[in-house]
Parts: structure tokens; sequence; C-alpha cells
């Protein structure tokens, strides 16, 4: 082999930007026997102009080569952990029982969206026109699944020991609390490409993606729970890839036409107040069921809403962008939010696939540490009046259902914005009928588009339409999937509490 | 615009009062008790009575709370769908006005939630 061979062949190697092109070769092709817009009905009908298709640029096309290759190695690396997890008696190894509640919540609540997002992603790819944002949404449609499979993984290790764990999927599509993500979802699902990548993409993933991370990532690590914390970490490079997609289509629709902007304003006010209602379990698990707490709900929502992003739109202002309609109402909201949720889990907890409790004096201090304006003043006295109920062995249930907001489909457990005393009800009147919202962002959202949300699938409803497997509470609960007495009611009493006092007393017989 | 739809969307509403086996629903909201934390939903006829409610069904869903047996019941105030009503408790519920998927609050001069704190 000589000198110039050498060169020659160095010339032909190819560079990063060239291999993607070759790998993409081809995707953003002009029809010819069949009209454009038949072969992608889902481009234009939301009103959205692109003039430019080629203008949006793959953002993780520079990192392909290297995709690969980290994504097998996060994977080996994850089931190394699990194994050793599991080998290790991993469970035994968290602050508390109690704990297990949240992953209950991620895996019911959590872990079926992650599929839905590979759903969605794989169908929006399908639908835009240009190569580059189709193949971003494909590749995030993979990340996607691998988040759901690596989640149900992580966590079957711990349905071998407690309760609420046994059918995921069955549930989500079942269970009251559940329509609250599920609608969430759904309602992104059947809007068109634009609007979905706004919705999970921007709001969702971007916006809003650190109130979601903090608790769940950082909890898990609180509280010893190894397992979580590594598909944390395994998912968290795919998520900043996914931030950097949701930042990159809504500059592209607001670069594209100026007649985009009040679209896109519209879909960021509805998606983050959607986004935001959502969050308010997890809100609570924030507040109320790490056993070591990260930080307060108020703190995470001061440095990672009204901090970071107040700052993401000022940058956003140049294209006419404003701060999402309502973020007020949240910031309002944040002082009270996860004692109103709390306490309507504790209301409904015979129905729930996980446990509440009331918190311990320590706990109660806490609260009235982080929230010295409102905590003592309305939310410590029914905490006391539930515990003086317990211990007479009269444990409080609401025995009736609730109603329910017909957007969020969260039962109407909000305040009014400037009254944390009176619930904030609000209604519309569609085509003579009527429909209640828990607030004037879902009331705006309803009001836009009536025509989707009489549509919504509101579980106290069905049930007394019938359609949830009988009328009494025994035959909804067996229709859920819901074991009555180990999965659900009050921690206190409950199998996993005691499997666990178990497990501690012999582990000090062991030491001690 | 009722709908962003790529063709013509046209459904009939989920809960419209057909579907409830002549029963519509009706939601009921105790002012500044709390400790129920959001309005209570039921299934009713349109001919019961508002007294066949307070007893049958009203009750039976707040009387837990410590407040409820110390109603003074010729003072409590009444708003049907944000307006302020006083119902004719021998009179059906359609009498009164009262519709499928109406709201109906009532207040308790005095009542307050224990201690005072709205729960």
């Amino acid at each position: 082999m000589n000198a110039e061979t050498k060169i020659e062949r160095k010339a032909k190697k190819l560079g990063l930007k060239e291999r993607y092109g070759h790998l993409t070769r081809g995707l953003g092709w002009e029809t010819t026997y069949q009209p454009m817009d038949k072969v992608f009905p889902f481009a234009s009908y939301e009103g959205i102009k692109i003039h430019d298709w080629d203008a949006f640029e793959d953002p993780f096309r520079l990192t392909m080569d290297a995709y690969w290759k980290y994504q097998a190695e996060k994977e080996r690396k994850l089931y190394a952990v699990i194994d050793s997890f599991a080998q290790n008696n991993g469970q035994m190894k968290i602050t508390d029982a109690r704990y297990v509640n949240a992953l209950k919540i991620f895996l019911t609540g959590v872990s079926p969206l992650e599929y839905l997002a590979h759903r969605g992603y794989a169908h929006v790819g399908r639908h835009f026109v240009g190569a580059g944002p189709r193949v971003a949404c494909q590749m995030q449609a993979i990340d996607e699944l691998r988040h759901a499979q690596t989640q149900m993984h992580t966590i079957s290790h711990y349905n071998k020991f407690f309760d609420g764990l046994q059918d995921p999927r069955h549930m989500f599509d079942r269970v009251w609390y559940l329509s609250v993500p599920k609608s969430f979802f759904e309602d992104a699902m059947t809007a068109g490409p634009f609007e979905f990548l706004t919705a999970i993409s921007f709001s969702f993933e971007y916006v809003l993606t650190n109130l979601l991370f903090v608790p769940f990532m950082s909890g898990a690590a609180y509280n010893g729970d190894m397992a979580t914390v590594t598909f944390g970490f395994s998912a968290q490079s795919d998520e900043s890839r996914h931030m950097t997609l949701g930042l990159e289509i809504i500059k592209f629709m607001l670069e594209q036409d100026p007649e985009n902007v009040p679209i896109v304003q519209r879909w960021i006010d509805k998606w983050f107040w959607r986004g935001y209602r959502l969050l308010s379990i997890v809100a609570m698990m924030m507040d109320y069921m790490l056993p070591k707490r990260v930080m307060s709900w108020a703190e995470a929502w001061g440095i990672y809403f009204e901090e970071a992003g107040g700052a993401l739109f000022e940058d956003l202002a140049r294209y006419g962008i404003t701060t999402p309609k309502y973020a007020d109402v949240a910031s309002k909201e944040k002082d009270r939010l996860t004692h109103e949720v709390w306490s309507t889990f504790y209301n409904y907890t015979h129905a729930a696939a996980f446990h509440t409790w009331i918190p311990n004096d320590d706990e109660l201090d806490w609260l009235s540490e982080k929230y010295p304006e409102t905590f003592d003043q309305l939310y410590r006295p029914r905490f006391e009046h539930w515990r003086a109920l317990q211990e007479k062995g009269e444990r409080f249930y609401n025995n009736s259902l609730p109603q329910l907001c017909n957007v969020c489909q969260i039962p109407m457990v909000f305040t009014e914005p400037d009254d944390p005393t009176k619930l904030c009800l609000r209604n519309s009147e569609y085509e003579g009928d009527k429909y209640h919202f828990c607030s004037d962002g879902c009331k705006d959202i309803f009001d836009y588009e009536p025509k989707k949300y009489i549509q919504s699938w509101l579980p106290v409803h069905q049930i007394y339409q019938g359609n949830c497997g009988g009328s009494t509470m025994p035959e909804v609960l067996d229709w859920y999937g819901i074991k009555n007495g180990s999965d659900n009611l009050d921690y206190e009493g409950s199998p996993d509490q005691a499997v666990w006092n178990e497990w501690t007393k012999s582990a000090h017989k062991a030491v001690g | 615009m009722a709908v962003a739809s790529i063709a013509h969307y046209e459904f009939p509403a989920k809960d419209r009062v057909e579907n409830f086996h002549g029963n519509q629903l009706v939601y009921l909201h105790w002012e500044d008790h709390l400790m129920f934390c959001a309005p209570v939903a039921f299934p009713l006829p349109p001919t019961m009575s508002f007294r066949g409610m307070i007893e049958n069904v009203l009750t039976p869903a707040y009387s837990p709370h410590p407040d409820f047996e110390k109603i003074d019941w010729a003072a409590v105030r009444w708003t049907l769908d944000d307006v302020v009503v006083e119902p004719e408790w021998e009179r059906s519920l359609a009498e009164n006005k009262v519709g499928h998927k109406s709201l109906l609050r009532f207040i308790t001069p005095g009542l307050e939630g224990i201690d005072g704190k709205h729960f």
C-alpha cells in the first residue's frame, strides 16, 4: 500500500453530516402517483404554515453515531444494576415501605404514558412532510418504547414483595384517577402533529420535565431506591435530546410564518395548563410520599417554573410568545396544591391502587416549615382531626363519588386562586348540556374545542352509566383490578406495612 | 370552530341524560366543609322530591361531619347552577328546576367546618 492510496481512502471517509445524509436519504421525497396532501393529510389542517421543511434540521443528527453506541452501553449497565438489585434484596434498603407507593403511581400513571409517547411519535413521524422532523420523531419513538420497557423491568422487582403493581396496563385504562394522565396523552395524540409536539415535546418535556424528574429520580436516590435511580440516569440523556426537539420545533413553527404565532401561543397556554394539572399528583408525592424529602413542591415550582420558565419565555418573547396564560394561578396555588390533592386521595384511598396515611409529627412539622403561610392555618387541623378519628378506629373515607372536571378529569378539589377556603367551580353550556371545570384554564380549553371534550370518558359518569363492572364498590374495584384489602385502604394495617415491619424486625435481630 | 379536525366530526355527547337509565346526574356541594374534598355526584330520578334527596342522598353523604347535626335547615341558603334559589322540599327535583348535571350548593350560616377552618 503506497502513500497515495492511503490519502485516497482517508478522503473517502464520510463526515458525520454526510453519514446522516445517507441514513435519511430519500425520506423527504415528493410524491408523484398521489398528491402530497393526500399522502400527508395531517400536515396542514391545524393551520400551521410551513414554507420550507428543510429549514428544520434534526437536532440529533450530529450525535446519531454516538447514539447507537451509548444506548447499547446504557442497556448493559441498566440490566447489570437490576440484577444486582435483585440479588442483594434491594427492596429492603429503601427508607420505608411507604415510599413504594410512589413507584405504584409511577408504574400505573407514567410508564403507560411512555408507551403512548412511543405511539404518538411514531404517528407524527409518519405524517410530517420534512425528513428532519420525521427522523427526529421516529428516533424519539424508539426511545419512548425503551423507557416503557426499562421502567417495567426495573419496578417489577418490587412487585414480588408489595401490592398494587400487578397489572399497570389494565389499571391505566380503567382506574378513575389514572384517567387523568390517560386523557392528557390521548388529548395530545388525537390532536394534529404540530399540536402533539407542542404538547409533549415542548410544554411537557421542555418546560415541565424537571418537575417530574426531581421528585421521581432525586426522590428515588434520597430514599435508597437504586433501581429507579438507574433507569432515571439511563433515560436522562434521552430526555435532553427530546427537550432539544421540543424547543427546535417551536422555533421552527415560529420562524416559518408570523401567522403561526397565535396558534402556537394557544397551544402553549393549553398544554401548560394541562401539564401543570397532571403534575399535581407528582407534587403531592414530593410533599407527602417520600419518607426523605428532596424539596417542597412550592420550592420546586419556584426554581423550575418561575425562574427557569421565566428565562425561557423571556427568550421566546422575540417571536411574540408570552408566558403561558394562568401561570400566575399556578403560582398562587403552590402553597396549597399538595395538601388539597393528598386530602383527595385520603378521601378516596379505598378506591386507589396505593395506600395513603396521615403524616407523622416530624412530617407535619416539615410541612409547617415549608408552608408557613397556609399549613398550620388550614391543613394541619385536617390531618389532626383525621388522625384522632383513625385512633378511635373510625378512619374517614368519603363514600360518595366526586364531581370531576370535564377537561383534566381531576375531582373538583382545587380552590379559588384568591381564596383557599372556597372551591373553584366553573361551568359552560354547550348544545343544551352543562359541563363543569376545576379552573378557568380547563374551562378555556373546553370552550375552544367543545366537540372534542363532550366525548370525555369521565370515570364517575361511566360508573353511573353502568359501564364499569357493576354498581357496587366491590364490583367496580374488581373491574379495576384492585384487590380489596391489600392494594387499597390506609397504609396503617396494610399487608405492605406488615411485611415491612417483619423485615425490619429481622434485620435488627440479625444486626443486634 | 368547535373542534380542529381533519374531517367531519360529529358525535353525541358521552354524558347525555339518555345514557343514565332514567336518572339524571346531580352534584351537591356543602360550602366551607372541605373534609369532603370535592362536590359529590349522584344519579337521581328527576321525579325524586327535594326532601327525598335531602333525606336519602345528601344526609348519608354528609352526616359523618360533626357539623351536620347542627344544621338549621330553615337557615340554609341554596344556589342552583350559581343562582340563589329557595327550593320547595315537597316538590320534585324537576319542578325545582334541578336538571341533568346541575350543581346544588348549600351554605350553612354559622357553620364553617371544624374550628371554623372550612373543613
